[in-house]
This record gives structure tokens, sequence and C-alpha cells, in this order.
């Protein structure tokens, strides 16, 4: 799961709005894959993300730290750290829990599953 | 118009198509309509200054064949290719179809798009689904309220209950919330789904023009592409 895919996921638990994003991730192995750097691709993704989510996420992993509030989208350096962070990173196993109602998703073999127990949905 | 070959499919065996759903005439047909498309398919000056789609999103990705397909025809850096599917197995062959193909799928197990809502809403440049269709039996259909029985079972990919609409039907108000202005949602029918009535019931509830972009006779069945899209003032083909 790269972390660009964690930004996106939201606990789906009926009646759970609060704390419910982002999911704590747990337990992590983390890897490092190369993708391709694409600066337009990046630019356009900067509205779509959400930046405390992202911030918070990344510096509990230890992966980097982010700035507070999206960093000039003009400069390299900082969309490099952008690109790293949200398209080389990614949780290889591991599980993510709501803050919200406790539910836990694993992740394996890089892929989450956000399926609940039938009396959950 | 660049021509894009069908995704290299050698890694699954046998073993893997008995809990996945193998590409077939469905799948095929989408992958020509992808690669038809005028918005999605361009030519090499236009590939250059692409900025649409950033946001792809294929439910039920199966082999992964139809994402991986669309991520060489977008070009593997300028979108986000994230699917969805409830069958890990699928989930697991889309990882790894992607990575045959060098490009990277992002694949999530979920039912329809229930963990990507409310982040994604208004989001998905190009939604992509084509849905357990046939119809059958409603026991047969995964859904929340079937959960886990018949969902790791390949009955899944193609069981669509009553006049087979019942996965798709659920899924029609998901599309409303995901799909951006502008964007597209290309979906695979069975003339016996009454595509027609589906394109006038989704243009009176939320305005959106459809229509037939491709068909083909598949055996008895006769198999229908439509494409919806979402008004916005940008040009939409
Ligand atoms: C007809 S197959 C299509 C597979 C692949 N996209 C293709 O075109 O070859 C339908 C897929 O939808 C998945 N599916 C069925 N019900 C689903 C649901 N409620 N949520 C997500 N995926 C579902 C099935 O597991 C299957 O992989
Ligand atoms: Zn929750």
């Amino acid at each position: 799961m790269r972390l660009i895919t964690h930004n996106m996921l939201q606990c789906p638990v009926k009646g759970c709005s609060k704390d419910n994003f982002p999911l704590r991730i747990e337990d992590a192995e983390i890897e490092n894959a190369d993708a391709d750097f694409n600066p337009q691709f990046l630019k356009r993704m900067l509205d779509r993300i959400a930046w405390g989510a992202l911030v918070q996420t990344s510096f509990s992993l230890g992966v980097a730290k982010l700035p507070e509030s999206p960093g000039d989208p003009n400069d390299d350096e900082f969309l490099q750290t952008l690109h790293h962070v949200l398209l080389e990173t990614r949780v290889k196993e591991g599980r993510m829990v709501c803050n919200g109602c406790g539910h836990v998703y694993p992740i394996r073999e890089g892929i989450p599953n956000m399926l609940l127990q039938e009396n959950e949905v | 118009m660049p021509d894009f070959p069908t995704p290299d499919l050698s890694h699954l065996t046998r073993a893997d198509f008995r809990n996945v759903y193998e590409p077939a005439e469905d799948t095929f047909l989408l992958l020509d309509a992808i690669e038809e498309h005028p918005r999605i398919a361009l030519d090499d000056d236009r590939q250059r200054d692409r900025d649409w789609p950033s946001v792809c999103l294929e439910i039920g990705s199966g082999s992964g064949c139809v994402s991986t397909f669309v991520a060489k025809v977008v070009g593997r850096s300028n979108a986000l290719f994230l699917t969805t599917d409830v069958n890990p197995h699928a989930a697991r062959a889309t990882r790894r179809t992607g990575e045959k193909n060098e490009v990277t799928l992002d694949p999530v197990v979920m039912d329809l798009a229930s963990a990507l809502l409310p982040r994604l809403r208004r989001s998905v440049d190009l939604l992509i689904f084509n849905p357990p269709y046939v119809p059958t039996e409603s026991a047969e259909v995964a859904s929340p309220s079937n959960l886990p029985a018949p969902l790791f079972s390949i009955s899944a990919s193609w069981a669509g209950g009553v006049d087979g609409r019942e996965v798709l039907d659920r899924f029609l108000p998901y599309a409303d919330e995901l799909l951006a202005p502008g964007g597209v949602f290309l979906m695979v029918l069975l003339e016996d789904n009454a595509p027609e009535e589906i394109i006038t019931e989704v243009r009176d509830r939320w305005g959106w023009t459809g229509r037939r972009v491709k068909e083909r006779r598949a055996g008895r069945e006769r198999l229908v592409i439509v494409q919806f899209v979402r008004g916005a003032d940008v040009h939409v083909g």
C-alpha cells in the first residue's frame, strides 16, 4: 500500500463518523520502490491530498518530515520529497486501526483489506 | 494513435483463474472502448501535454487486465490507478498484473468504493466497472448483507442477482459521489440489463449524459459498453 492510497482510505463502519480518518498504521513493515518522477502529476494531485493526514502519517512512520502546509509547487526539492513519500513509500505488512471505532484493517502482501464483518456493515 | 498491446497475463495460471475472473469478451470490449476513447487515448502531441485524468478508479478489477491497460494508455506516471475488488485473490492478481506490465496499480480489498468515500468525493476522473451482470438468485451476489460467504468465490465475479442489476444498482449512487466534474464513467452491460433504461434513469437522477460507445455479440449475449459523462464547463468528448 502506497501512502497515496492510505491518504484516500477511511473507516467504512456505519455510524463511525468521528476520528475515522486517517487510519493509524501499526506494526508496519515499510519498503521503497522507485517510481517515475512526474512534477506535473504531483502538482495536479496537491488539492486532492488530505495534507494534515499525510504529514501525520509520514511523521509517525519516520519516513520524512513534510511541512505543515503544502510547500511551493514549483520548488523541486519539495516535490521530490512529496514524490518519495506519496509514491515510493509502501507498507508491505501491518495494519490500520480506526481511531474512532477501533476497527482493525489488515495489510497483507501490500494490499489493505477494508472488508467488515457482516454485522458491522 | 499508438497501438496498445493487450496486457501480458502470462504470470497468471489455471489455478489463479479458479479464484479470479479470467479476461473474456466483456474485458476485451472494454479495452477496445478505452483504446478508441478520444479523451483517454491521445496522439503523441496531446499526450505530451496531458493533464487528465489524474485519478482513475476501477471497481471489481479481477485480474487487473483493464487497469493495466488504462495505465499504459494514460501513461504510468500521469495518474493514480486505484482498484477495488471484494475478492482478495483478485486484488493480488491485479497487483501482479501491474508489476508484470511495469505499471503501478493500487489495489484495495473492499465492497464497491465503500472505504474511498467521502475522501474521493467528486475526485475520480475516470471510473470503470465491469460488474457481475449475469441474472442469478440474489443469494449468489456479493453484498454487505451477504458477506463473507460468496465473496472469495468466483461466482461473485458474474452473479448479478435480479435482472443482473443488483450490484450495478447498488453502485450507481457511489458513482454519483465519486465522479469529478467532467469525469467519465465506463461500464459494461448486457443487452438484457436494459441499457437504455439505465441511461434514462441516470440522466433523470443526476443529469449525466449517457450513451452506448461499443457493442458486440458474444455467444448468446450482446455486450454493451455504456459511457456516462458528468457535466462540467470544460469540453467533454
Ligand atoms: C465481471 S468481473 C470483471 C473483472 C475484470 N475487471 C475484467 O474486466 O476482466 C467482476 C469483478 O467484480 C468483483 N466484484 C463483485 N462484487 C463486488 C463488490 N461488491 N465490490 C467490489 N468488487 C466486486 C468480482 O470479484 C470480479 O472480480
Ligand atoms: Zn471507524
